[in-house]
């Protein structure tokens, strides 16, 4: 211990730097001015209104220099350091900014991918109307029979000239009523081993053949969507990468979802805990010792979940801004995490939990899709097991 | 921001880990159980190393670092399951005599329990009247006080981080046992039953090191106590995860991880009870 005194370097630093701080001033300054100037929220069920709202607070957010943060500048985006985009979804959730909503897979998943294995041409066609908010994006991979097993996936597309001929179905289509484009994975080799016969296209959402049916979720609204696909043209130059290469295109961007696309909400869910012990504090629930030691214990598992967001971030910088698989250490935590708040508050409201006018109703209801929703906990154990720890894969 | 470990806080913790496992391997460990006390030549030598001293200002004769180098080294203690009142003695670095070097054993009152009280040459707090447990874990004797003494928040962490070091620890071995064991004609790690055991392990470690580190860094109460709980689960429970998926193997007097589930919870009696944590933390969202 002793001798390595005389090589010490520059310690841990949980602060920001000038620069860092800088940022974070200049954007506390631009949301305290813009956000007042935003139009009212539409209503969950109005799909229209969400989908230009939506589109709008994301092309406030280009004009002012702020869109695509983390991507990369070659891509148009404004190559921010992990650090600084962690600073940009905490410091939007705190003032209480627009959250990504319809432009999630355009931002977060579908660009990125075009960003990284796309040609010069899809990149210019695009990604600037993902940035500039004009079009949406919607995610075209599960399907009826291949949900976690996503490789079975069985969505057939047929080479015809110059354009693809997709036939099948997809399911669970987060924003597909409001979408312009689809991030597709098709099958184009029945042969070939599972990986290695899929494609990635990009389908425009109002191409002949294309059936959108909504599904209504357990909370009520019609958050997500069947998508059929009857002999559907897809131009051969929509296509990303190789043919048959789609499982590496895809895969190469989808630990995105899982590195930083959770960030606002564990500041959320510390801002709900919050609200939670102010409400138990005026309903008499804060004098039971087990309540309020619950929420205590909710409390440390927030702060753990930032620092260890704090954690990631700091390793993607250091790893040239790639998310690891710690996204999935994070994702299991979390999704556990915020099932728990809202059961917390359920304790907190009593027989007001029942009653869908209160907000934290919904938000209960919706904490069971977390861990569903961009791979199971079951699939992220597995993740966690055989890609961390080296342990066999089943049979 | 830069919340990673520098080189030289990887470089410090490979060199613990170094000197632990020459100086208190498997073998060892094995060797204390069979005839509990305290080796007073490796305490000498752990004070030769800078262990108690590190926090000591170089001026003093210490190594002049800070809590966040501190708590790797004793996340490293954790992870061997180090026997003697470290966390006392290190306290005791600048107040007692020979603490810093090792020469000195210190113990301290810690709640209502004191560990090490017979072997120590300085007891530290109000231990007269102290009784004598038979102490569940054969590697820490352990006396009762009549009063209950406070308890100080960096004792708190570093106690934090010797549990983050089993839970480390006790995942690893879990994961060795299941890639290596054998039933139903593969290795039982392929089985997910006992696959997402470790995952588990893995992932209350993981997320228990982030906050211990954090709060390493910050020293602020708040930050403690939530490393103080998340270890405290994290250690308890992967102790326990990790005696399953060794089956009877586990049980048994003979593996390593009954050590590492007694002295988890040792530990965990340390630093006033878990509610006390639990309520600051409760007190801090109103706050
Ligand atoms: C709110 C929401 C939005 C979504 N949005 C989209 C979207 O926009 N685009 C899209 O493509 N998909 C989307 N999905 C689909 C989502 O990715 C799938 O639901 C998910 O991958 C699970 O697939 P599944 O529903 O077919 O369940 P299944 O795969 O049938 O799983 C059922 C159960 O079996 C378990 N299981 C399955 N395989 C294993 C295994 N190998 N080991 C252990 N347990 C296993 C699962 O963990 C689960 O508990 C969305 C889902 C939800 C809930």
């Amino acid at each position: 211990m002793r001798r390595q005194i005389a090589v010490w370097g520059p310690p841990v630093d949980l602060a920001q730097s000038p620069e860092e701080e800088e940022f974070r001033a200049r954007l506390r300054e631009w949301l305290a001015k813009v956000l007042p100037t935003l139009p009212p929220r539409p209503s969950p069920d109005d799909w229209p209104g969400r989908r230009a709202y939506d589109l709008g607070w994301q092309r406030t957010l280009y004009d002012a220099g702020y869109a695509g943060l983390h991507w990369p500048v070659d891509a148009g985006g404004q190559g921010a350091t992990p650090t600084q985009h962690l600073i940009f979804l905490e410091e939007t959730e705190r003032a209480g900014a627009p959250y990504v909503g319809a432009n999630f897979v355009g931002l977060l998943h579908a660009g990125p991918t075009i960003a990284a294995e796309g040609t010069p041409e899809q990149r210019a066609r695009w990604l600037p109307p993902v940035l500039r908010g004009e079009e949406v994006w919607c995610q075209g991979f599960s399907e009826p029979d291949a949900g976690s097993d996503l490789a079975s996936l069985r969505t057939r597309a047929c080479r015809d000239g110059d354009d693809y001929v997709v036939t099948g179905s997809k399911i669970w289509t987060s924003h597909a009523e409001v979408a312009d484009w689809c991030e597709l994975l098709v099958r184009t080799d029945q042969r070939a081993p599972r990986h290695r016969g899929i494609t990635w296209l990009a389908l425009p959402m109002d191409a002949p053949g294309v059936t959108v049916r909504p599904l209504r979720t357990l909370a009520g609204s019609a958050e997500f969507a069947e998508v059929f696909l009857d002999e559907v043209r897809v131009p051969a130059t929509h296509r990303v990468g190789e043919e048959n290469d789609g499982w590496r295109v895809t895969m190469v961007t989808l630990s995105f979802e899982r590195g930083t696309a959770f960030v606002g909400e564990v500041v959320a869910c510390r801002r709900v805990l919050g609200e939670l012990a102010r409400t138990a504090r005026e309903n008499g629930r804060w004098d039971d010792p087990a309540l309020r030691r619950r929420l205590g214990r909710l409390n440390a598992e927030f702060r753990a979940l930032w620092r260890l967001t704090q954690w990631n971030v700091s390793e993607a910088e250091a790893g040239g801004g790639v998310p690891g698989v710690g996204g999935s250490v994070f994702k299991l935590r979390y999704s556990q995490a915020r099932q728990r708040l809202y059961d917390a508050a359920a304790d907190v409201l009593g027989p007001d939990c029942l009653d869908l006018d209160r907000p934290w109703t919904l938000d209960r209801l919706s904490s069971l899709s977390y861990t569903i929703a961009a791979g199971t906990s079951q699939i992220q154990r597995n993740i966690v097991a055989e890609r961390i720890l080296g342990l066999p894969k089943g049979r | 921001m830069r919340f990673r470990l520098t080189e030289d806080q990887r470089a410090l913790r490979e060199g613990v880990r170094q000197l632990l496992a020459r100086r208190f391997g498997r073998e060892a460990l094995r060797a204390a159980v069979a005839a509990p006390g305290l080796d007073r030549a490796l305490w000498r030598e752990l004070g030769a190393a800078g262990f108690f001293a590190l926090r000591l200002p170089e001026a003093d004769g210490g190594v002049g670092l800070g809590l966040p180098e501190t708590v790797l080294a004793f996340e490293e203690a954790g992870r061997v399951l180090l026997p003697g009142p470290l966390v006392a003695t290190h306290l005791a670095a600048a107040s007692v005599p020979g603490a810093a070097t090792g020469e000195t054993v210190v113990a301290a009152a810690d709640g209502r329990l004191v560990e090490w009280l017979t072997e120590a040459d300085v007891v530290r707090g109000e231990v007269a009247g102290a009784v004598p447990l038979r102490s569940v874990d054969p590697l820490t004797p352990l006396h009762r006080t009549a009063a209950a003494g406070p308890t100080d928040p960096v004792a708190v962490l570093l106690t934090a981080a010797e549990q983050l070091g089993t839970a480390t620890r006790v995942c690893e071995l879990a994961v060795q046992h299941a890639r290596t064991r054998e039933q139903f004609g593969q290795p039982i790690g392929a089985f997910q039953a006992v696959k997402h055991l470790c995952a588990e392990m893995l992932v209350r470690a993981e997320t228990a090191r982030a906050a211990v580190y954090a709060a390493a860094v910050t020293a602020q109460p708040a930050d403690i106590a939530t490393a103080r709980l998340l270890a405290d689960e994290a250690a308890q429970l992967g102790t326990r995860d990790c005696l399953q998926v060794h089956g009877g193997m586990g049980f048994t007097w003979e593996s390593e991880v009954h050590l590492h589930l007694k002295r988890s919870w040792v530990r965990a009696q340390r630093g006033g009870a878990n509610t006390e944590s639990e309520e600051l933390l409760a007190a801090d969202l109103v706050g």
